[in-house]
């Protein structure tokens, strides 16, 4: 255990060294939020105040929640994993004595963590002090929220991990992952909240693991869901870690048995 | 390699073909390159595909919430959509792969294309194409025309003339987009989402009805990186709309204007980066 501890905080020491991207990342997430504000706002103002439950104030908190957890959770679908299949590196990760997934997963949280520091809080405190929002006054959303956030974190580590297991079958992964990135960025609430799509498509989402990244989290800490609901959310969050992890898990040992490694 | 000798040693060819023959040779091999992964091709054509539908989608959850958004109507949005998708698909065929130069930086391997006889920007720009773009730019043709034909556009000469020149001109100010970010990737090295922001977020902001920006928003986005000028004010135009305060319609005239500011800008970036760069060891 202590070993992938180790892998958490490589994770985090190899995020911190690029100080101008983080900036560069913050940059992209605030300029995509006045976007969204510009957007949105005149949406719920057409809509006449309100829509779908949300108003102007919780709408900012929907945009700048969201804008701020951009860092942290790989909607791109990019990752090492596969491009060390395509080169056969991955062979030298099959011998190294810890689990493939979990020594991955445990680097990309490191990732997901740090960058809550750049880019994370410092993209809800332009939301908050530029735009302003409304935000729940009791503790108990901060700390649902902070567990959900962190289960969204490893849900989309696990996931873009298993997207990446496809590198075994297909080596060259770079069609897949930008279907991902556009479908996962879609139906995660990236671009409006999935509140706002007609039903049959709101239920499509919801049969996906993409709200459980950054729909879900963003719900708990706005206060958007309370009570039981909350509790519903963090469950449902919980059953596609299990899916993603078993799924990832049955993909890396099946392709291991497909791989093949030229040269040496 | 083939094509590359061929032309080289026939005589009655002219230098011109000569001296774009090189290009020629890698952009031929690079198509065939993209086939050889069968598969990945067709999930890779099957993706554009979607993701052109789901930027559409995109703006109709916005849309069918509410009649009318900034004096749009969705039927007229649909006309905003198919002009910039269509052109930042088509610049995105030819310019996309410029997003790499962060990972040539890195590994050091752009200082081949030093060592070359040939100017870097142009081997950049030559070194791929996208052919899986075309799909999307399909998605961007048929919303175009799909709004052409249900909008009330009261066609003259002088529109169908507009209408061309701003498709070319979007498409310019679109690759000149990626241009200036590559150039920005000499000093950046790991700051493709910098870049990305104004480069994606450009796209996205120009699919947007723009009346509805902040000033800030307008001076960034309707000027200095012109991306209202690229569908919005042209379809202002067509539709016979006035247009906001600071993004008036007339404008729509002046967008070789734009498109000859954002490469001047693009190529300014692009010499001081190439200056800047001192090679990545190895």
């Amino acid at each position: 255990m202590r070993i992938y501890g180790r892998l958490l905080h490589a994770g985090i020491r190899q995020q911190s060294t690029y100080r101008l991207a983080a900036l560069g990342g913050l940059i992209a997430n605030a300029t995509f939020g006045f976007l969204k504000v510009a957007m949105l706002f005149a949406t719920v103002r057409a809509a006449g105040g309100t829509l779908h439950g949300y108003d102007i104030g919780s709408m900012s908190t929907y945009i700048w929640l969201s804008q701020g957890m951009l860092g942290s959770i790989n909607l791109n679908g990019r990752t090492d994993f596969s491009d060390r299949i395509k080169t056969g590196d991955v062979a030298i990760d099959f011998i190294r004595p810890l689990n493939v997934q979990g020594a991955h997963v445990a680097t990309e949280l490191g990732r997901s963590i740090w960058a809550l520091i750049p880019r994370g809080v410092p993209s809800i405190l332009i939301g908050a002090v530029v735009v302003g929002m409304t935000v729940p006054s009791t503790p108990l959303p901060y700390l649902a929220g902070i567990c959900s956030l962190l289960l969204g974190f490893v849900i989309s580590a696990t996931a873009v991990y298993s997207l990446g297991t496809a590198g075994f079958w297909l080596i060259e992964t770079h069609g897949i992952q930008t279907l991902y990135m556009v479908v996962s960025g879609f139906l995660a609430g990236l671009f409006v909240p999935i509140y706002l799509f007609p039903h049959w498509l709101l239920a499509v989402a919801e049969v996906t693991p993409f709200p459980s990244m950054l729909m879900y989290p963003t719900n708990i800490l706005s206060g958007r869901t309370t009570g039981v609901d909350t509790v519903a959310l963090l469950a449902q969050q919980v059953f596609w870690l299990g899916v993603t992890v078993l799924v990832g898990h049955a993909l890396t040992v099946r392709g291991r048995r497909k791989l093949e490694v030229q040269g040496g | 390699m083939v094509e590359l000798r061929q032309p080289l040693t026939n005589p009655s060819v002219s230098r011109r073909a000569k001296r774009l023959a090189p290009y020629r040779a890698v952009l031929a091999s690079r198509m065939r390159s993209q086939r050889s992964y069968r598969s990945n091709f067709l999930i890779d054509l099957y993706s554009s595909f979607v993701i052109g539908f789901i930027e559409l989608a995109e703006v109709w959850m916005l849309f069918r919430n509410v009649t009318s958004l900034g004096g749009f109507t969705f039927s007229q949005i649909l006309l905003v959509f198919g002009f910039a998708d269509l052109c930042y698909s088509l610049a995105d065929m030819v310019m996309g792969h410029c997003d790499n130069l962060p990972t040539y930086l890195r590994a050091g391997t752009l200082d081949v294309f030093y060592l070359r006889p040939q100017p870097v920007l142009l081997q950049l720009i030559t070194s791929d194409i996208s052919l899986r773009r075309v799909a999307r730019a399909m998605v961007g043709l048929g919303a175009m025309t799909i709004g052409l034909w249900i909008n009330d556009v009261q066609w003259s000469p002088a529109h169908i003339g507009l209408l061309a020149m701003s498709l070319v001109c979007a498409t310019a100010i679109y690759a000149g987009m990626y241009v200036w970010a590559a150039g920005a990737q000499f000093f950046l090295v790991q700051g493709a989402e910098m870049t990305n922001a104004f480069v994606y977020g450009g796209r996205y902001a120009s699919t947007q009805v723009a009346s509805v920006w902040s000033r800030p928003l307008k001076v960034v986005f309707g000027f200095f990186f012109p991306m209202a000028m690229t569908a919005y004010v042209p379809s202002l135009q067509l539709l016979g709309l006035p247009g906001p305060q600071w993004l008036p319609a007339w404008l729509a005239w002046c967008t070789p204007v734009f498109a000859t500011w954002t490469w001047a800008m693009a190529l300014l970036f692009w010499r001081l980066g190439l200056r800047h760069y001192q090679g990545g060891g190895g």
